[in-house]
């Protein structure tokens, strides 16, 4: 009962303050952003955004912990040159809990939506508002075709990129490749035959060349996906990707099918997996985080993981090309093939069209805010505007390259387009059954058959 | 570790982000807000009983039945009775959504299709083994926690100490699900397949050669294995319950009997489980119920893999995680079917003990 009452009274006092806020900076007279006549000094990079005085935005999204006090100081100098209040909610529940804000008529003014696939399902209930210009500007000024997509539904545009990572990495110790004479492989099949030698040549009792681990919680199975992915995208392309994606190419297809066998080849062989802990049937039960650290025990050589990884090394641990551990991207099936990586990111969608909101929805979209929050470490993102050298550590920066190279065939993690039911569901499950030994065709009728 | 630094460094700089002067003056608002509604709410119903108590002569007793009732049957019904029949309802139905090519918005439109939702149920083999496992539960956790518990309730029964080894047995009671399963999940139960063991039933077969063992990967084994939590939280319920049943059989009738010269074993069937029959249904029942709702455990330890997955977590995964309402709400309804004999039959006996004392 005493709950029931609250609810609605906060929410009255909550809309009060938010009209308070609105009807201040309208008397305020910001029609004329631009002039920058009322900002403090330092604040050029933010005359475009106006002044509005007592106005505030509510940010809501996944990110929470240290990540989300970094968004929040990235969002400050913006703060003191606009007097825009920004507020920053973040939830581990987010994925459900977005919908039922947007049902109960108590959206928030920005969501950072992490995945496309979920931005459709937020869109169709009709409570996002269409990107205002500025945002549409940036992001034609500042993203590739590719990442303009996927903030776009239907033929609408309605969410500019904002953060991304590159998965596909392939970790390993440049001291012992160093060591035994082993060369970063260019192609898959040189992938393989290196994967053979390290079999033969061994090591310790519990070497095995690969490390693998998939357990994550509710979501365990991801990174299982993460492999099919890049080998979709190298083995047959970006079209069939898209084709797959949307559900034209079957999991059943030989493309596909070829896909997962040549994840088993190495994932199914008990001489290839898993370093230090076991054979393919530990695969599941190893944490994500914790299987890639047998590299540093000398227990394996390769492990297969997205770019922020590297803050799973810990201290003392030098990530770089001549340090402890680095990476090389999964490679193409041909050495000349075109650049290709998967990979992830998030998407500001807006739910109304107040000035304050726009002004904050075109400042997360801008380069200075990019180069204002890489700066500040730990993540990287795909605007073109964003200097690399701001990025805090070498493989961020070799990302940032990678995603604004020219010819980079950038593709989003397949599973996080997908439908819920397969993307976050049956993909899971059986890319766990796959390594646990159900046979293949199983496996992929499994996936096909959870398709709605 | 980078994951003990990353925690250190949110320690920090926590106590600055929460204390400034807005927060506080936020919170002093949601308070006021909160004491005036509540000070509304006393104020409203005692407005009500008074006018209830002013009605003179024969009407009185109706009417105040009536306005105690209403608000009751109100919350009933828009809590529970409507979103039962909302439920049910949508398990018959299709609901698509169709985008806008231009737009993106859905439009949302709900086909009836009788009993195809129920027909997945039963047929999916994925699914049957839900409904299998939710039968397994059903059946063994209220059979071993009531038979654990009352082979023990009568062995400490007038046994030195009793008070101290009932309460080692009911403390798992107050432990939550997730509590006790994060307790088996990943201290008891714990398995490397190379390397040192770090789970407790596994450091202790490895103690006397035996091989690890993957409680939570062995199906059909494991769904045993997460019973077993159940069962450890449940005991100390039964257990109490019976303990007290079985100190109210006269004690006339234990020592007629040993008179007629009936030994321990003779009594204890004769005499004392006829006498507590009617608590021993209702701790039966009340377990089962528990068992049906099972869903905790499961979400926690192993969230559904290997064929360990129950009805109430499917449900939830169906509904909330892939969107398929209708075939999540065709779950409710069979969760409901199973649980509503024994809930009536809970009922009657929990009358019967009531007659009975």
């Amino acid at each position: 009962m005493k709950r029931r009452f609250i609810g609605p009274v906060a929410a009255a006092t909550a809309a009060g303050l938010v009209l308070a806020g609105c009807s201040s900076d309208g008397d305020g007279g910001e029609e004329t952003p631009g002039t920058g006549g009322s900002q403090p000094a330092g604040c050029e990079d933010y005359s475009d955004y106006g002044t509005h005085d007592g106005a505030e935005v509510e940010l809501y999204g996944t990110i929470s912990g240290v990540e989300a006090e970094q968004l929040t100081e990235s969002i400050v100098p913006f703060e003191d040159c606009t007097g825009i209040d920004v507020q920053y909610n973040g939830s581990d529940e987010f994925e459900t809990e977005i919908n039922i804000r947007v049902e109960g008529g108590n959206a928030p003014d920005l969501a950072i939506i992490p995945q496309p696939g979920l931005l459709q399902r937020v869109v169709g209930t009709g409570a996002v508002v269409a990107a205002p210009e500025a945002v549409a500007a940036n992001v034609d000024e500042f993203w590739s075709e590719d990442w303009k997509n996927y903030g776009t539904v239907g033929e609408t545009f309605y969410a500019a990129p904002l953060m991304a990572s590159v998965k596909g990495w392939v970790w390993y110790s440049p001291t012992e490749f160093a060591d035994k004479g082993y060369e970063v492989p260019t192609t898959w099949e040189e992938l393989m035959t290196l994967t053979e030698t390290m079999a033969a040549e061994g090591g310790s009792d519990s070497y095995k060349p690969w490390c693998i681990g998939f357990e994550s919680g509710t979501a365990t199975g991801w990174p299982g996906t993460d492999w099919i992915e890049d080998l979709v995208l190298r083995q047959q392309g970006p079209e069939a990707y898209d084709q797959w994606v949307a559900g034209d190419l079957d999991f059943t297809s030989p493309e596909i099918t070829e896909a997962f066998e040549s994840f088993g080849a190495i994932a199914l062989n008990p001489d290839y997996v898993n370093g230090g802990l076991g054979d393919s049937a530990s695969i599941v039960d190893t944490a994500f985080q914790e299987a890639g650290l047998q590299i540093l025990e000398g227990n394996c050589s390769l492990h297969h993981q997205a770019s922020f990884y590297e803050a799973q090394w810990g201290e003392g641990v030098t990530v770089a090309e001549d340090g402890d551990v680095w990476a090389f991207l999964t490679p193409n099936v041909n050495a000349d093939d075109p650049a290709a990586v998967t990979g992830g990111g998030e998407f500001v969608a807006a739910f109304n069209d107040e000035d304050a909101t726009q002004a904050l929805q075109a400042y997360l979209s801008s380069d200075t805010w990019a180069n204002n929050r890489v700066s500040i470490g730990g993540v990287i993102s795909a605007n073109k505007g964003l200097d690399p050298a701001n990025a805090g550590s070498e493989i961020g920066r070799a990302s940032i390259e990678i995603l604004q190279g020219e010819d980079t065939v950038f593709r989003f993690d397949a599973s996080d387009l997908m439908p819920a039911e397969v993307g976050s569901s049956a993909f899971w499950t059986s890319i766990n059954d796959y390594v646990s030994g159900t046979p293949l065709d199983t496996v992929l009728s499994d996936i096909e058959n959870a398709w709605p | 570790m980078p994951s003990t630094e990353v925690l250190a460094a949110g320690s920090r700089s926590l106590p600055t982000a929460g204390l400034d002067a807005d927060f506080w003056a936020t919170q002093g608002q949601n308070l006021m807000f909160a004491a005036l509604a509540v000070l509304a709410f006393i104020a409203i119903i005692a407005l009500i009983m008074y006018g209830a108590d002013l009605v003179k002569g024969g009407a009185r007793d109706k009417v105040q039945l009536v306005v105690l009732v209403t608000p009751v049957l109100a919350l009933l019904a828009v809590g529970l009775i409507y979103p039962a029949l909302d439920t049910t309802w949508l398990s018959f139905n299709k609901i698509s959504n169709e985008p806008d090519p231009t737009t993106g918005i859905y439009t949302s439109t709900m086909q009836f299709v009788g009993l195809d939702n129920y027909q997945f149920a039963f047929t999916d083999p994925t699914m049957r083994r839900t409904i299998l496992n939710t039968f397994v539960w059903m059946i063994l956790v209220p059979l071993l926690s009531t038979g654990i518990g009352l082979a023990y309730a009568v062995f400490i029964d007038k046994a030195k100490g009793e008070k101290v080894l009932k309460s080692l047995v009911f403390m798992p009671m107050a432990i939550s699900l997730v509590g006790a399963s994060v307790i088996w999940g990943n201290i008891m139960y714990d398995y490397n397949q190379v390397g040192e063991q770090t789970g407790m039933l596994n450091a202790l077969r490895a103690l006397v050669g035996l091989d690890p063992y993957n409680f939570l990967v062995d199906n059909p084994w494991n769904t045993f294995w997460l019973i077993v939590i159940l069962v450890w939280i449940q005991t100390g319920f039964a257990m109490v319950i019976l303990s007290a049943a079985i100190k109210g059989v006269p004690v006339e009738l234990n020592e007629a009997a040993s008179l007629d010269g009936a030994n321990a074993w003779q009594s204890f069937w004769r005499i004392t489980i006829p006498s507590i029959r009617s608590t021993i249904v209702v701790v039966l029942t009340t377990i089962t119920i528990m068992a049906l709702k099972v869903y905790d455990i499961v979400r926690t330890v192993t969230q559904g893999r290997d064929g360990t997955d129950v009805v109430a977590n499917r449900m939830y995964v169906l509904s909330f995680v892939e969107g398929r309402e209708a075939l999540g709400a065709a779950l409710a309804v069979i969760l409901f079917i199973f649980v509503i004999p024994v809930v009536v039959y809970n009922v009657r006996s929990l009358n019967k003990v009531k007659e009975t004392h």
